[in-house]
């Protein structure tokens, strides 16, 4: 399993890594934890003639936690995000589904920025990025913009993402109320048969705000618009539930393959959106 | 493509190869610096059996180009013991049956080596979450498990080793 040829580089700032990227354009990629784009190369599915890697982009790194918002640098790993007692207190639901990606060594190369950049169903942090309604920087030659989660897939491993901008940064507001990160998946390592990701916040008995997205079963990860506003008019009792799930399997568009057929899978979601959507009502 | 120096601490030493970019870390340290403890199982990221310990992480050698890895302190199996004086690791695997046929041993134990060193009290269930990495075929995982515990409770209270 050896990957094609290429010519590696390795920037020590955002500047430097997007002039190169500029420079090089289709000939290049880049590379941050490299846990899905090394194996694609190896399947010679990607051949690039030039690797950037982000590494010594220090400023890539880091975990911020204030005036309500959370701020992530795109090469922080889901093991660092999964150790900082400060991103848990903010948003405990991101150490929730880091835990359920891949497997430790995984964990210690995979990087957030990665894992929402490559467009990827099957990667569980673009679900979790629309539940919390975060927005993404790009870099490129023409300066920084921003996108939102919702806005930022537009099918399988396409995004808003132009070839010459690199996703710098990650920010989401804070999270109080309840949360779950469901996931069923065949074993430990794989992707998701389905997952969802829920927020809810609770005033008295009623559902203040709901969030609800889901993984692997479209596409595109899946913002549930409808079944969120669902619950929030008409509560979180059997009926209210029952008709939100219902409303965001409408949404999905599951594939048959080696995790199943597609009915098993709207079977799965299901249950797995119904769970998640109880354990973050018991937490509200 | 050209070859390029990469600079690396091996086991405590430093060495220097010569490598291609597309050039993976396992390859060198198995056909260059000769260091053939890290295994080539399934060489797509699952098995485990490349696991060495970088910069502090456990990480598959398969996944990372030596490039890299310029730099960087590398830790394998053969830099935790060695025949005479084995890691308490290595003892309490030979003590329980923690391996078979061997073949995903070494990657199995540089593992749970830098599991111990991050949760030097785990429980049963924290030993197979961290190990979940690691394939093994032979063992149903049991011995396994209770090797790494076994050497958890030694590191503890070396004074009541059984």
């Amino acid at each position: 399993m050896i990957t094609g040829n290429f010519e590696y580089h390795q920037p020590g700032s955002i500047p430097e890594a997007v002039a190169l990227l500029s420079k090089l354009g289709d000939d290049a990629r880049v590379i941050a934890g490299g846990h899905s784009l090394i194996p694609t190369m190896k399947l010679r599915l990607a051949m690039p003639e030039h690797l950037i890697d982000l590494q010594a982009v220090k400023e890539l790194k880091k975990i911020s936690v204030s005036g309500g918002e959370i701020c992530i640098g795109a090469m922080t790993t889901q093991a660092e995000l999964i150790a900082s007692d400060e991103l848990h207190k903010a948003a405990p639901i991101v150490r929730e589904t880091s835990l359920q990606i891949a497997d430790p060594q995984v964990r210690y190369m995979g990087t957030i920025g990665g894992n929402v950049a490559n467009g990827d169903p099957g990667n569980d942090m673009p679900a979790l990025m629309q539940c919390l309604n975060a927005n993404f920087t790009l870099s490129g030659p023409d300066g920084e913009r921003t996108v939102n989660a919702r806005e930022f897939y537009e099918a399988a491993y396409f995004t808003a993402r132009d070839d010459l901008e690199i996703l710098t940064e990650i920010r989401f507001p804070t999270c109080t109320g309840g949360y779950a990160y469901e996931k069923q998946k065949r074993k430990i390592g794989d992707y998701a048969t389905a997952a969802a990701a829920v927020l809810l916040t609770k005033s008295g008995d009623s559902c203040e705000s709901a969030s609800i997205a889901l993984t692997n079963l479209a596409d595109t990860p899946v913002y549930c618009e409808e079944a969120s506003q669902q619950l929030v008019s008409n509560g979180l009792g059997d009926d209210s539930v029952k008709s939100a799930v219902a409303s965001a399997m409408g949404q999905i568009d599951p594939v048959d393959d080696n995790r199943g057929p597609a009915e098993f899978k709207r079977h799965a979601a299901a249950i797995i959106l119904r769970k998640a959507i109880q354990q973050a009502w018991a937490r509200a | 493509m050209s070859k390029q120096k990469i600079n690396l601490n091996v086991n405590g030493q430093s060495v220097t190869a010569e490598a291609e970019p597309r050039e993976l870390l396992i390859h060198v340290l198995r056909e260059q610096l000769e260091i053939t403890g890290p295994h080539i199982g399934c060489e797509t990221t699952h098995c485990g059996a490349c696991t060495v310990e970088m910069d502090g992480m456990s990480v598959k050698s398969c996944t990372i180009f030596a490039v890299q890895a310029q730099g960087k302190e590398i830790t394998t199996i053969e830099g935790l013991g060695d025949p005479d004086k084995l890691h308490v690791l290595q003892e309490k695997f030979k003590e329980h049956h923690g391996l078979q046929c061997g073949f995903c041993t070494p990657g199995m134990i540089t593992r749970a080596h830098r599991l111990l060193e991050e949760n030097p009290n785990p429980t049963e269930e924290d030993v197979r979450f961290g190990i979940a990495g690691n394939l093994c075929r032979c063992t149903g995982y049991q011995n396994i498990v209770k090797s790494v515990m076994a050497a958890a409770e030694e590191i503890n209270n070396p004074e009541s080793a059984t």
